[in-house]
């Protein structure tokens, strides 16, 4: 079991003081938060990618690179990756250099934005939005896989004889999971591959994400990946937790009551009964956590929102300090009546391993590197 | 086969002039079909008990439970009796977001029986002229006749009285209901698209 946490980016005002981060201290603390991540010893972070204010989450890799470089251990993912309006070549070209500089230590969670201008922005159309999450992952699940592609789709210039580079580590693509709330034709996007489900979950109501992800298990076995309760499946949540439980409900609320999403809406009272929201002691945070399992199934991976809202850095690390101090009752929760054969997560490492041939740093295309021909056209 | 009628009413007053219209709308209804043969059950939405869920809804994207309900209620029912009280020359606010928040579809097809209430018979044709568009607008299969109220009609015995309105909207409901099918709903995460058309497609 994966636990680790994701950000949206938002630079959000603090309800309390009336202060708004600027964009460095907000950049700044993204990667003080991924490194405490690492530090209490969760499993990975993941950061979202926005391209309008008040987001900093643009230019991810940027990011995880450079948190990567100060980190050793923790998984680099994305929560999520725009394959709607981002070309599926600078997609693989700059998450297969990650991995590199990372060791493998990289995954993506595939989305498809929900900004509406961002797809005019990037030159696209925001009715188009199934059709181009299918084509452009088609296409980078083939730059990752073959070395010379021929392509032609509806969305993008064509590619003839077009190697992405750099190979991905090991010949490893990144693991990918697909993220999406309500759109059925994802999680069979996500079966059709055998790639990993991740529900947003927090926004929701539990009945809405169990059923999203039995469609992604039914799928996942229908495509023949195996039995639909060894289908990879992943979870948001959110929380927020002080030794006191009544501490945390009155520290918390009026950050909820002004967050961007949900403020001014329903009651924090309302919400935590209707959504996994958790606010309260470590002890209830664990305990919902763990419930979470009654819906969906074993799972494989649960990030949360921790940087949210407004909060500041000194608490976001609070939190994650005690999110630490329950890691080790959540694994031990988690694996608690688990099945032998339920899967992991997949990482670089089982997935090297499962392919089954040594590592291999590069996989040489035989093409033209000056007429950029492929090895076919070559040959004849 | 039982009948499901929803009927929908946004008054806000407590008792409510729009309650009285749509309970007389659903009872000429249920008698006409009662004539054709068909039982039906009647299940009321009340909105003005729903008006926070409504606004949250709108806020954080999903229904509380009761809304939901609600909207199971209307997008499940063989024929809806669906009535505002006329603000500012059209429907009221919360009556607008429910249809707002709808699933898609949800309406296509579906006979509605539309009525309104408003102080005086001046507005009457607000249900023409703002009302009737956007059950079209939903492709719901409205009757001819809306049944608009104003105060003064609950004491007028007439020609073009309301109690023979009422009925004649309650006839025209019942028989757009009659001898149809059931309506089935479409549970999209039920059948899933196959990947392989989806890839088609593009």
């Amino acid at each position: 079991m994966q636990i680790g946490i994701f950000t949206v980016g938002d630079v959000t005002t603090d309800p309390t003081t009336g202060r708004t981060p600027t964009e460095h201290e907000r950049i700044r603390a993204t990667v003080a938060i991924a490194k405490k991540a690492e530090e209490v010893g969760l499993d990975v972070f993941a950061t979202g990618e926005h391209h309008n204010p008040p987001f900093v989450a643009s230019a991810p890799t940027t990011t995880l690179a450079y948190i990567g470089a100060q980190t050793e251990r923790i998984i680099l993912s994305t929560a999520t990756t725009l394959i709607t309006t981002t070309d599926p070549v600078l997609i693989a070209e700059d998450y297969a250099k990650l991995q590199h500089l990372t060791g493998g230590r990289v995954d993506l969670m595939m989305g498809r934005g929900n900004t509406g201008p961002v797809y005019p922005w990037f030159g696209k159309d925001i009715r188009d939005g199934i059709p181009l999450a299918v084509e452009n992952y088609h296409l980078l699940h083939r730059l990752w896989r073959e070395d010379v592609v021929d392509w032609e789709g509806k969305f993008r210039t064509p590619l003839q004889g077009f190697t992405s580079t750099p190979r991905p580590l090991d010949g490893a693509p990144p693991f990918v999971w697909h993220g999406s709330i309500r759109s059925p034709e994802i999680a069979e996007q996500a079966a059709y591959y055998g790639d990993g489900f991740f529900h947003n979950h927090i926004f929701w109501p539990q009945e809405h994400t169990r059923r999203m992800v039995e469609l992604y298990r039914r799928r996942f076995e229908h495509h023949g990946h195996g039995p639909a309760d060894t289908a990879i499946v992943g979870l948001g949540g959110q929380f927020f937790m002080r030794r006191n439980s009544q501490d945390a409900w009155n520290e918390f609320r009026p950050y909820f009551d002004n967050a961007p999403v949900y403020g001014h809406g329903p009651s924090l009272e309302e919400f935590t009964s209707q959504t996994p929201l958790t606010v309260g002691s470590p002890q209830q945070v664990l305990e919902r956590t763990l419930s979470f399992r009654d819906h969906v199934g074993d799972y494989q991976r649960q990030l949360f929102l921790v940087d949210h809202a407004g909060l500041p850095l000194a608490t976001v690390l609070e939190q994650l300090e005690l999110l630490g101090e329950i890691l080790p009752d959540l694994r031990a929760g988690f694996a608690e009546g688990r099945p032998a054969h339920v899967p992991d997560a997949p990482t670089h490492a089982s997935l090297v391993a499962a392919a089954g041939r040594p590592p291999v740093s590069t996989v040489h295309a035989a093409g033209d590197d000056v007429t950029g021909r492929s090895p076919e056209a070559v040959r004849s | 086969m039982t009948r499901r009628v929803a009927v929908l009413t946004a008054g806000l007053g407590r008792p409510s002039t729009s309650r009285l219209l749509a309970d007389r709308l659903a009872t000429a209804t249920v008698d006409s079909l009662r004539t054709r043969g068909e039982q039906a059950e009647v299940t009321v939405v009340e909105l003005r008990e729903l008006a926070h869920d409504l606004t949250d809804h709108l806020l954080t994207g999903f229904a509380p439970p009761a809304l939901a309900e609600a909207l199971a209620t209307v997008a499940d029912a063989d024929a809806v009796v669906a009535v505002t009280p006329i603000f500012s020359a059209s429907y009221s606010g919360p009556f607008k977001t429910f249809f707002d928040l709808l699933e898609d579809g949800a309406l296509e097809g579906k006979p509605v029986l539309l009525g309104a209430t408003a102080g005086t018979a001046r507005h009457s044709l607000a249900l023409e002229f703002a009302v009737r568009p956007l059950l079209a607008y939903l492709r719901a299969t409205v009757a001819p006749t809306a049944v608009f109220a104003a105060g003064e009609d609950f004491g007028g015995t007439a020609d073009g009285a309301l109690s023979e309105r009422v009925a004649r909207a309650g006839e025209e409901l019942a028989a757009l209901v009659a001898g149809r099918p059931a309506p089935a709903r479409a549970d999209a995460l039920a059948v899933p698209v196959d990947f392989e058309s989806l890839l088609n497609r593009t």
